[in-house]
């Protein structure tokens, strides 16, 4: 183990930075990193919160320096923000020191620190603020994503996005060989109707709603990739993290050349799933897979449940409503005063409940129903990777049946007698012996990504699960001590009628 | 009141029990079975007596309506075979509850018409609602068979004209002027807010349905995870209880609480101010047959010939129209005075029963919230 001590100036503003010259570059038991960049808090009461994530790890492509290969590292922060050291403002000297250990880590947690921190990073970095500027001649509109690593707004973290660019990190980490097996999170999908309406401009609630559930939906996206240890050190990632002007990704549209053949792709997929049968060695797998289906199945059933409450809370808000205005006519029309003071203080209470039920509507919907449908969505993509998993198996299968083709080629010749093909035969058969046995590597690796993927999907749903629900749940309690604030209130009224 | 009711089929025995002290009755304490229909025969009659003229008659109790629940009967044998147990089980009990609502609140309007009948100074001693207290056999009512009925729409039809025509007629009191707009006005509103308050009671009632068969599907979904995923299992089944227990019921009791209290009011009242119309318009007619008659008296005593019938005539309807004014007045300001309580009592239950429900429901998430959090 090694440590680093680090020391941060503080420059005039009494501002813990530490600039660009404070290259460190730490060598541990063959893992490093190294940090650089400014670091400047806005707030005072985020200085302090900030000051507990010094680890930064700046993907500046031109400076960084990258392990050969993909290592899994873990930083182990010493008392998270939680050390008296790292109060800020009290200190007296200039310098503020922390400590750092590192340390090479196989499988397991602090990996979740790790993640801890990726979180925090990724919570404040993917502030995806969508401005909807005014859409141009050809009619896109831009997705800031400031990803200033710890901090907000740091000039030389925010990068404007499309959305096309988000589908388009998509298609390039689905792509990827190395990254066979794990589970992608999936983009929010195209909706051709929300788009035409915001592009054409038009200003009423459902397309704020829609642009609002867009944004908040890319911002989980990135969390997610974010939050997965080996997607986070993939280049393109960190390209599109950092990188001030992506190349536009063309292949995304689904009327363009590419769409086509990524359908055709996926029936071709489609049919070779039916008629090859695999030959499964391993029931875990199997197993599995009947668990996700039957658990799509489910939240699919759960999430239309949830969508016919949001829509019958929002119609209780609107009648709500009406009858609110209804109420106070009749008020109006009393001629007894206590009577008609308290029926319109009644419209008004009905009023105030009309604001809390959409509020509690907003929130059913925000919360829950997002859930839900991210979660089938990559359950989708927990099937993704299974499907990556056969399709792997087919290819070492067909190089084994050529092998084996080959292998009766050269016996016939043999047998003919002829030499020149003799030779010819012998360097395929060895070519392609090279190739069953990388095949069934790649088979062998892939299974174990995708078991080790699984346990990390599972986990982190219980996680975001709990996270989600108790968030509701507390959404839900303070309107409902409202709603007795509202109705206490009411109660001497109506007592008061004489 | 009434202690106690059946339900048979289509129809609705009521037992009417009464406890009196007056002499004309023949027993101080007796029950006898009512259905439906005998009660509007009884509101009909006392409407049709002329003598009632000055008086506003409590409206009819509405017929029983069993049909939501009938219909979520039908649907429950049907779907029978395709719902699971559990399933098919909370839709009976939530059929239930339903139908001892529905049921609850008939019993309320029977007895709420005929406690007001006999608290009435006059209405009580009506010969007819004597017999409908006491006589021991079935009533067997006489119902309205075709030509009654098309009759008796016919008369709405030409009641409904005349009160266009009685509208313009100028009113010779003050304030009976003041009560007619009055009343036409609220009548008005208090019916939109009636419709609205419907509306919104079953939007209420939509959210609790939904609640329902969230908490279904959640009970499925945590039997369904694998048994090595304890955090998540616990997690949804905290959840499902939570709303099974909690917003299903609570939500289910505040709309139905709401109903009564709230919707029924307004519908009550908006019958009862039909009813305080129909009065007016009683009176109306009288005023106009009165300057009719005095109208036909000058004629006769331009002719010179019948004219001690005219006077007659002219008399009867000034003495009508009196004794109607004087009763009117005395009616109307019962009746506001009676508006005013009621709607008191009812607002005030019904703003303590939120209070409640909404305290209720904050323990219940509380206790979810530190189950879950702590875990």
């Amino acid at each position: 183990m090694t440590g680093l001590q680090k020391f941060w100036r503080k420059d005039e503003n009494n501002h813990s930075s530490f600039s660009l010259n404070d290259v460190f570059v730490l060598q541990c038991d063959s893992c490093f990193f190294c940090f650089r960049g400014t670091f400047r808090p806005r707030h005072k009461h985020l200085q302090q919160r900030r000051a507990a994530t010094y680890l930064l790890f700046l993907w500046s492509s031109a400076r960084l320096l990258v392990p050969a290969e993909p290592r899994r590292y873990a930083a182990h922060l010493l008392g998270a923000g939680k050390s008296p050291q790292l109060s800020l403002a009290p200190l007296p000297q200039n310098y503020i020191s922390c400590n750092v250990s590192i340390f090479w880590e196989e499988l397991k947690l602090p990996y979740f620190i790790f993640l801890q921190l990726e979180e925090e990073e990724a919570k404040d970095s993917f502030d995806v603020d969508v401005a909807v500027t005014n859409p141009e001649k050809v009619g896109q509109f831009n997705y800031p994503t400031t990803s200033s690593l710890p901090l907000f707004k740091s000039k030389a973290f925010s990068v404007r996005r499309r959305f096309s660019d988000f589908l388009g990190l998509y298609e390039k980490l689905s792509a990827k060989q190395t990254l066979h097996g794990c589970i992608i999170p999936p983009p929010p999908e195209k909706s051709v109707v929300g788009m035409t309406k915001v592009k054409v401009g038009m200003d009423d609630p459902s397309s704020m709603e829609f642009v609002e559930r867009r944004r908040a939906a890319l911002e989980r996206y990135l969390q997610r990739v974010v939050s997965h240890p080996s997607l986070l050190q993939d280049p393109d990632v960190r390209e599109f993290l950092e990188r001030d002007d992506l190349p536009r990704a063309v292949n995304t549209q689904t009327l363009s050349g590419a769409g086509f053949l990524k359908m055709i792709n996926r029936a071709s997929d489609a049919v070779n799933k039916m008629t090859i049968k695999m030959n499964e060695s391993d029931t875990w797998f199997e197993d599995k897979l009947q668990e996700v289906e039957a658990e799509e199945q489910q939240l699919r059933k759960l999430h239309s449940v949830v969508d016919s409450l949001v829509n019958h809370r929002k119609e209780l808000c609107g009648n709500t409503a009406i009858f609110a205005k209804s109420m106070a006519m009749l008020g109006n029309s009393e001629d007894n005063t206590a009577l008609s003071r308290a029926l319109s203080q009644l419209a008004e209470v009905e009023d105030k409940m009309e604001q809390l039920h959409q509020e509690q509507a907003a929130s059913d919907f925000f919360i829950l129903a997002e859930l839900l449908a991210d979660y089938i969505r990559l359950l989708g993509a927990v099937r993704g990777c299974l499907d990556q998993r056969m399709r792997a198996w087919q290819r070492w299968q067909e190089a084994q049946s050529t092998l084996q083709k080959k292998r009766e080629a050269e016996a016939k010749l043999l047998w003919a007698n002829k030499p020149d093909k003799l030779q010819q035969a012998k360097d395929e058969i060895t070519e392609w012996e090279t190739k069953v046995t990388q095949y069934e590597r790649d088979f062998d690796r892939i299974g174990m990504t995708v078991r080790k993927e699984f346990l990390r999907f599972e986990k982190d749903k219980a996680k975001d699960f709990k996270i989600q629900i108790i968030k509701y749940l507390e959404a839900m309690m303070k309107s409902q001590q409202r709603f007795i604030k509202f109705w206490e209130a009411f109660l001497p009224e109506a007592k008061a009628i004489a | 009141d009434i202690p106690d009711a059946l339900c048979e089929r289509d129809k609705v025995k009521f037992t009417v029990h009464t406890k009196t002290t007056l002499s004309s009755f023949q027993k101080p304490d007796f029950s006898v079975p009512r259905q439906h229909e005998d009660f509007i025969w009884l509101h009909d009659t006392l409407v049709e007596t002329e003598d009632y003229a000055g008086l506003i008659i409590p409206p009819a109790p509405p017929k029983p309506d069993f049909e939501s629940p009938r219909e979520k009967m039908h649907k429950l044998g049907e779907g029978e075979a395709t719902m699971t147990k559990e399933e098919y089980t909370k839709m009976k009990q939530e059929l239930e509850a339903e139908y001892l609502a529905v049921f609850k609140k008939t019993v309320q309007v029977h007895e709420v018409f005929l406690q007001r009948l006999s608290s009435h100074p006059v209405l009580s001693k009506d010969r007819n609602f004597q017999i409908f207290l006491e006589y021991d056999q079935d009533l067997s009512v006489r119902r309205k068979n075709a030509k009654e009925m098309f009759g008796g729409f016919f008369k709405n039809m030409v009641k409904s004209a005349d009160e266009v025509l009685i509208a313009g007629v100028k009113e010779v009191d003050d304030f009976f002027e003041q009560e007619k707009t009055f009343l036409l006005d609220y009548f008005s509103k208090i019916k939109e807010a009636t419709a609205k308050a419907e509306k919104m009671t079953r939007s209420h009632k939509n959210i609790a349905d939904d609640y329902i068969r969230l908490s279904a599907t959640l009970n499925s979904l945590s039997a369904e995870e694998s048994t090595n995923y304890y955090f998540i299992k616990f997690c949804l089944k905290l959840f499902q209880n939570f709303l099974c227990v909690c917003l299903k019921k609570v939500e289910g009791r505040v709309a139905s609480d709401e109903e009564l209290k709230l919707t029924e009011l307004l519908r009550y009242y908006m019958r009862d101010i039909q009813a305080a119309k129909d009065l007016l318009y009683r009176r109306a007619r009288a005023l106009a047959d009165y300057e009719n008659s005095n109208k036909a008296l000058d004629k006769a005593r331009l002719k010179g010939k019948d004219v001690s019938q005219a006077e007659e005539h002219q008399k009867r309807c000034l003495q009508k129209f009196d004794t109607l004014s004087e009763s009117g007045k005395k009616e109307l300001t019962n009746f506001k005075a009676r508006r005013v309580v009621a709607f008191r009592k009812n607002l005030v239950e019904m703003a303590e029963l939120e209070v409640k429900h909404a305290k209720n429901n904050m323990t219940l998430l509380q206790g979810c919230i530190e189950l879950l959090s702590g875990n």
